[in-house]
């Protein structure tokens, strides 16, 4: 099986490039060489999450050269030992990159000693004068895999392995279980949580337990490739998250969310050399790059991808929203009016389901 | 033929020696192994062991991260000595740092100096109902100890998050799954100026003292020896067993549950969904190590919180993958454990007949 270079994976690459070479170059504060920090909450070998920002890292160093040094340190628990290690890198480094939830408020303490070093935090919502926060819309992509979950689905119930009911989490489910419902109204989601990121035992448990009962597609917010694997085992399937991870499952990986970190990463380091780095909360999906759809499985009919296509370019020129209403909660009542949709800010606290989600 | 013959009594002489030996072997196979993966192993080692000591701050952090792994060890080789498997540790550590953790979001808009030591004594609290669970069911029914602890640990994870995603979560933190920071007067005072050391490291230290003179000077660390080593004899004295199931897992809870506590009051400041990178399980590694000792367990503690601080310090200067700084970390542990058999062996060489009185006839 071959996989299916699409145009625009080629355009992405090129575009990039472009905005590269045209980056502004101001002449205030500028630095020969910078040095750049990450933090994974991972593996780097998880194949999702921390890969992805590994990737970003890497392509950090292939687009500054000499010009940048990077290093980082993975596995890092959230809890007592992050402050020690985002502390120890800012001694060594010009900017910080935290990449994951639960490092927001060491960050933001460890910044308060080093006003000279940058912080950007991936996920959180606390900035300073010297922490920006970076997300990406990952719940675009999923608006595009719950169109193919609701055209390919037998069973009606997608099975959903959860991290933690955080909003960027929920979000997710709500965005897939909306754009499944157009084309499916009677389906449903079951979710199971499993308390991790990262914990391909539990995750593949999961896994295994909502096929039991019933469901012909997983969907998951967690990061190893495990679900899709046990998916590949018992014929059902799924979708990668956040990596391609059609390697493990040839057949049940019908496309992946493909996080893309670099162009970020390349742009923020880009800026601290410059001295115009500046705080911000960045934000953008599938428009921007930072969120891609893998290539389609050959098995997934033409018809699908188009239904799947007309979603992920709609919502890139802005006539599709993920979230438009009429959205229902699980009760059953109107909460988003036919005509309006959800905002960025109500997205970002976002704490309820929608109709026929079972979490 | 190298062989291992059986110590007629136990070598004190080794018992010092082994831990010695262990660190030398870690050493040389350390080396060996980063050279093979290519990294400088001088550098290397440098990194792993002396690096994170050259500061004021790397001290402190060696403080931080030694502190709830002594303070639960020690509770807990009380009861090793005693034959009371308390594995539950994580999960008497979790419900320790919900209960002072309660406490502090309870009167997080009030000043005072109760609020603390309201905290420590919900902690203690927390993290003896835990165990009382097994205490309980160990004493009554003599269901095993070892089922009950670990499998409440889990039970313990799935409460912390239940609450932390309910009435412990923050009202302003975007439905984030945390709680409010804690107020001034319900964080632990630090110790060193600029570092994160905090009371808890002296609270600590002082818990150690006690539990030493407890095990070495009273009739109940005599009791704990008799009723670990000679049941029969124990129950001759009119020692009681159920006594010390319901002492040493009520002592080792206690002191997890305050190291929980300890934890949200230190260094994190709220509760949050993760609060212990398997300090509870890790404890059990640091009691044995540290010979279930009292003094033996500080410096087993501080010997594997330094393995941590090197592991995450190779990392960024040699940069050196987790895997292999977990594969060293390991591999200390291995040895140190592995050269405990010398303590009761002695390796001989030859085959078994050739005696050395045969050698010589």
């Amino acid at each position: 099986m071959t996989p299916r270079l699409t145009r625009r994976h080629m355009l992405g690459t090129a575009a990039s490039g472009a905005a590269l070479l045209t980056a502004p170059r101001l002449g205030r504060a500028q630095m020969d060489k910078v040095r750049a920090g990450f933090v994974y909450v991972g593996p780097i070998g998880d194949h999702g999450w921390t890969y992805r920002h590994d990737v970003g890292r890497l392509d950090l160093e292939a687009a500054l050269g000499d010009k940048v040094e990077t290093s980082f340190v993975e596995n890092v628990a959230e809890g007592p030992d992050a402050e020690r290690v985002i502390r120890q890198l800012a001694t060594g480094n010009d900017i910080v990159f935290t990449t994951s939830f639960g490092f927001m408020n060491p960050t933001v303490r460890v910044a308060r000693q080093f006003p000279n070093v940058k912080f950007e935090h991936c996920t959180g919502y606390q900035t300073a004068e010297n922490v920006a926060v970076y997300n990406a819309k990952f719940h675009e992509g999923r608006a595009v895999i719950g169109t193919i979950a609701g055209h390919m689905s037998k069973s009606g119930i997608v099975g959903y392995i959860g991290s933690f009911p955080i909003p960027e989490v929920v979000m997710g489910i709500n965005a897939f279980q909306l754009a499944m419902r157009k084309v499916r109204p009677d389906c449903e989601i079951r979710v199971v949580w499993v308390n991790s990121w990262y914990d391909p035992g539990k995750e593949a448990d999961a896994a295994r337990t909502l096929i039991d009962q019933g469901a012909d597609m997983i969907s998951q917010h967690t990061d190893s490739p495990a679900p899709l694997q046990v998916a590949e085992e018992r014929g059902v399937h799924g979708f990668g998250q956040a990596s391609d991870m059609a390697a493990f499952a040839p057949n049940a990986q019908l496309t992946a969310i493909i996080d893309n970190w670099g162009p970020h990463y390349i742009q923020r380091t880009q800026a601290v050399l410059d001295g115009t780095w500046a705080t911000q909360n960045f934000w953008h999906g599938l428009k921007d790059g930072e969120v891609e759809i893998a290539p389609y499985n050959p098995n997934v009919p033409s018809n699908v991808i188009e239904a799947a296509e007309a979603v992920r370019l709609g919502i890139i020129d802005g006539t599709v929203h993920p979230f438009a209403g009429p959205i229902k909660n699980q009760a059953g009542e109107v909460v988003v009016a036919e005509g309006e949709s959800l905002s960025d800010e109500d997205l970002l606290k976002m704490d309820w389901y929608v109709e026929g989600v079972q979490a | 033929m190298l062989r291992l013959e059986p110590r007629a009594a136990i070598s004190r002489k080794m018992r010092w020696l082994t831990p010695l030996l262990a660190v030398a072997l870690t050493v040389l196979t350390g080396a060996v192994l980063f050279a093979a993966m290519g990294y400088d192993p001088i550098q290397s080692l440098r990194a792993f062991f002396v690096d994170p000591l050259t500061s004021r701050y790397g001290l402190a952090e060696l403080g931080v991260k030694a502190t709830p792994l002594i303070l639960i060890a020690t509770g807990l080789a009380v009861g090793f000595r005693a034959g009371v498997w308390n594995i539950g540790a994580e999960g008497q550590l979790t419900l320790g740092a919900l209960a002072g953790g309660s406490v502090a979001l309870l009167f997080w808009d009030q000043e005072g100096w109760w609020i603390l030591p309201l905290m420590g004594i919900a902690g203690v609290i927390g993290g003896m109902a835990w165990a009382a669970i097994p205490a309980f069911l160990k004493a009554r029914f003599d269901v095993n100890e070892i089922l009950v602890s670990l499998m409440l640990t889990y039970v313990g994870l799935l409460l912390l998050s239940a609450l932390i995603y309910g009435p412990l979560k923050s009202p302003e933190g975007f439905g984030f799954p945390e709680s409010r920071m804690f107020s001034e007067s319900a964080v632990l005072p630090g110790l060193l100026e600029g570092t994160r050391l905090h009371l808890g490291a002296a609270i600590t230290a002082l818990v150690v003292l006690v539990v030493w003179f407890l095990m070495t000077r009273t009739l109940f660390g005599f009791q704990v020896t008799v009723i670990g080593q000679a049941p029969a004899a124990a129950r001759f004295a009119g020692f009681s067993q159920k006594a010390m199931i319901w002492t040493s897992l009520l002592l080792g809870g206690g002191l997890a549950g305050l190291a929980g506590l300890f934890e949200v009051a230190g260094p994190i400041g709220q509760i949050v969904p993760t609060i212990s990178p398997g300090y509870g399980f890790t404890a059990i590694i640091v009691a044995f190590l540290g010979r279930l000792h009292p003094f033996g367990i500080v410096l087993a503690g501080l010997l594997v919180a330094l393995s941590y601080l090197g592991g995450e310090n190779a990392q960024i200067t040699v940069g050196m993958p987790q895997a292999v700084t977990g594969v060293f970390q390991g591999m200390l542990l291995f040895f140190l454990l592995a050269a405990d058999v010398l303590v009761r062996y002695r390796l001989r060489f030859g085959s078994p007949a050739s005696s050395p009185r045969a050698a010589r006839s």
